[in-house]
């Protein structure tokens, strides 16, 4: 495993917590290897619990853990995490206020090769009707860091979606984080992108280069935590851009582009496009391959853009 | 513990009969088990619900939930007068447990085959922190219906979780008619013999013979227990026992108070 792969950067993180408190417990439901949290087990054995092909016990345990005084984290495939366990995750964790961190692997077009029935483009949406989780994205090795830290000593349930691969590097090491606070990464006039998690952060700051180059003044602000929405950003740079772009490896439905409409509409309404998958299921393909196929390209943010700026 | 038990029943008869309307024929069904892992096995603190060392009880089947309140009522983990708020807006005591409305209540549970997960979590937790304490869990006969019991049922055993101790409330009837009938569930006995559990079969009505099972339950190093409770649903109101549509119905206080009259008399 490359140790700059997110899934390595994950693992690294858990195993930082669990070595200061003992109270960190880590679930796995037979894709430890796809998570990289083998490490974990050889150091924390007694502390890892690899519960099978059976996601729902595995949330349903977790939120036990929880309940007998520990701090779980549990990793699955997003697709699993939110579709198949959401009942467990609901009622047994959040609905009981109880502090599960569940950690949905693969979003979106991440999943590659194992195609449609793997690829969440619903996880954000399913998740953010659930009363008071956190959820979020980080979208490089740092803020990973940095925010699953922080969700480990939030009171309460958080769901985070992983890119496993290696990413583009976005933030220096020192960079601080707060859940809830989006980033500012690139600072400008004309239009607001609003992008959130490796695939969509990283299209969205290339579709700046192309934009830039032609004169065209662009803020990019990374969305990393989608519940709480910052609603401060997005108000400040409404009234300093007049428009947004919203981007992410999800339908544009219920996700990041959903919940900047919602803000904009009740706060102070203006003019947004939204670059993400346009109610479709997902398909197998290599990254660059479905990146394409569904829109999910620095060129489309660029267009969708420009398409943006004429109506304002 | 028939005594105890009697006043529970009456407590839980009342309670529902007091708001008119309720899951009386499984709570009646698990009084007696409760009863007797509360006044004989479980060390719980009324004063100190929360208390770090602990025994803890997951009802499963959490629409059973008056049952259980009307204990922890007369244990005095709250006042008995909070037995007339059930179900009424801004209660304490919902329909199904609930751990942050409840003093007492270990898990939240309502949906059902979610709280033998829980459980196992809950064991898991003690075995990090070096406890023997024991969890116990009751799960619905018509609540076996669901993937998740079995999904528990493979994790406990692999797990080997011998201070898990679980109760099937096998009163035989499901929402829609007889269990054999809706979706049958038996061998009961060989499936959980077959997924690795310490498995007896009792009459979920008797002391004598509950009491025996939870103690060699107690002794097992290695397996965690099942004891499947032969029980009656709607045990002890003659307007809802062995009822098939005993799971969810409306009682009259009057009549409420006239089953609890006939207990007295020992009817």
């Amino acid at each position: 495993m490359n140790q700059l792969e997110m899934r390595a950067v994950y693992a690294q993180t858990l195993i930082e917590l669990a070595e200061k408190d003992e109270r960190i417990v880590l679930l796995e439901a037979d894709l430890m290897k796809a998570s990289g949290t083998t490490v974990f087990k050889n150091l924390f054995p007694e502390r890892t619990f690899n519960m099978g092909v059976a996601e729902a016990n595995m949330v349903g345990v977790a939120a036990g853990l929880s309940a007998g005084g520990k701090i779980p984290f549990a990793d699955t495939f997003g697709c699993f995490a939110s579709r198949r366990a959401y009942d467990q995750f609901f009622i047994s964790a959040n609905y009981a206020r109880l502090n599960v961190k569940l950690t949905g692997t693969d979003p979106g077009v991440a999943s590659e090769y194992n195609g449609g029935t793997h690829m969440p483009f619903e996880d954000l949406g399913i998740m953010r009707n659930i009363p008071g989780l956190v959820v979020f994205e980080p979208c490089d090795p740092v803020s990973l860091k940095k925010l699953v830290q922080q969700s480990a000593y939030h009171t309460g349930c958080t769901y985070m979606r992983l890119h496993r691969k290696s990413v583009t590097i976005v933030y220096p090491e020192d960079e601080e984080f707060e859940l809830g606070k989006g980033k500012v990464l690139k600072d400008g006039t004309d239009v607001t992108l609003i992008a959130c998690g490796a695939v969509m952060v990283a299209e969205a700051l290339k579709a700046w280069e192309i934009l830039n180059s032609e004169g065209i003044s662009v803020a990019v602000i990374d969305m990393h935590t989608i519940k709480p929405i910052d609603t401060g950003l997005i108000m400040q740079y409404a009234e300093k851009t007049g428009g947004f772009v919203t981007c992410e490896n999800h339908q544009t439905i219920n996700g990041l582009g959903s919940a900047v409409a919602e803000t904009l509409a009740e706060n102070c309404p203006t003019w947004l496009k939204r670059v993400g998958v346009n109610d479709e299921f997902g398909e197998v393909g290599t990254l660059d391959y479905l990146k394409e196929r569904f829109g999910l390209t620095a060129q489309n943010i660029a267009a969708q853009t420009k398409e943006l700026l004429k109506k304002k | 513990m028939e005594v105890k038990a009697k006043e529970i029943r009456k407590l839980t008869i009342d309670a529902i009969g007091y708001l008119g309307v309720g899951h009386i024929g499984g709570a009646l069904s698990v009084i007696e088990v409760l009863t007797l892992l509360y006044y004989r096995h479980m060390d719980v603190s009324p004063e100190d619900p929360k208390k770090k060392e602990r025994d803890k009880l997951v009802l499963s089947k959490g629409h059973a939930g008056p049952a259980l309140y009307s204990v922890l009522a007369d244990k005095g983990f709250f006042p008995q007068e909070w037995l007339h708020t059930l179900n009424k807006g801004g209660t304490r005591l919902p329909s199904h447990c609930d751990m942050n409305r409840t003093p007492g209540i270990d898990m939240t549970t309502g949906s059902l085959g979610q709280g033998i997960s829980a459980a196992i979590g809950l064991v898991l937790a003690n075995r990090l922190d070096k406890t023997e304490k024991k969890v116990y869990l009751i799960i619905g006969d018509g609540e076996s219906n669901e993937g998740q019991i079995w999904e528990g049922a493979m994790a406990a055993a692999h797990y080997k979780l011998n201070n898990l101790i679980a109760f099937t409330d096998h009163n035989k009837m499901q929402i829609d008619g007889y269990v054999h009938e809706i979706m049958n569930i038996e061998d009961l006995d060989a499936k959980w013999n077959a997924f690795g559990w310490f498995v007896q079969r009792v009459n979920g009505h008797s002391f004598e013979d509950m009491d025996m099972a939870v103690e060699r339950a107690k002794k097992e190093i290695y397996r965690p227990s099942m004891i499947i409770l032969d029980t009656i649903k709607g045990k002890g109101a003659f307007f809802a026992e062995r009822q098939l549509d005993n799971h969810n119905m409306n009682v009259n206080y009057e009549t409420a108070q006239e089953a609890c009259r006939l207990l007295d008399r020992g009817n």
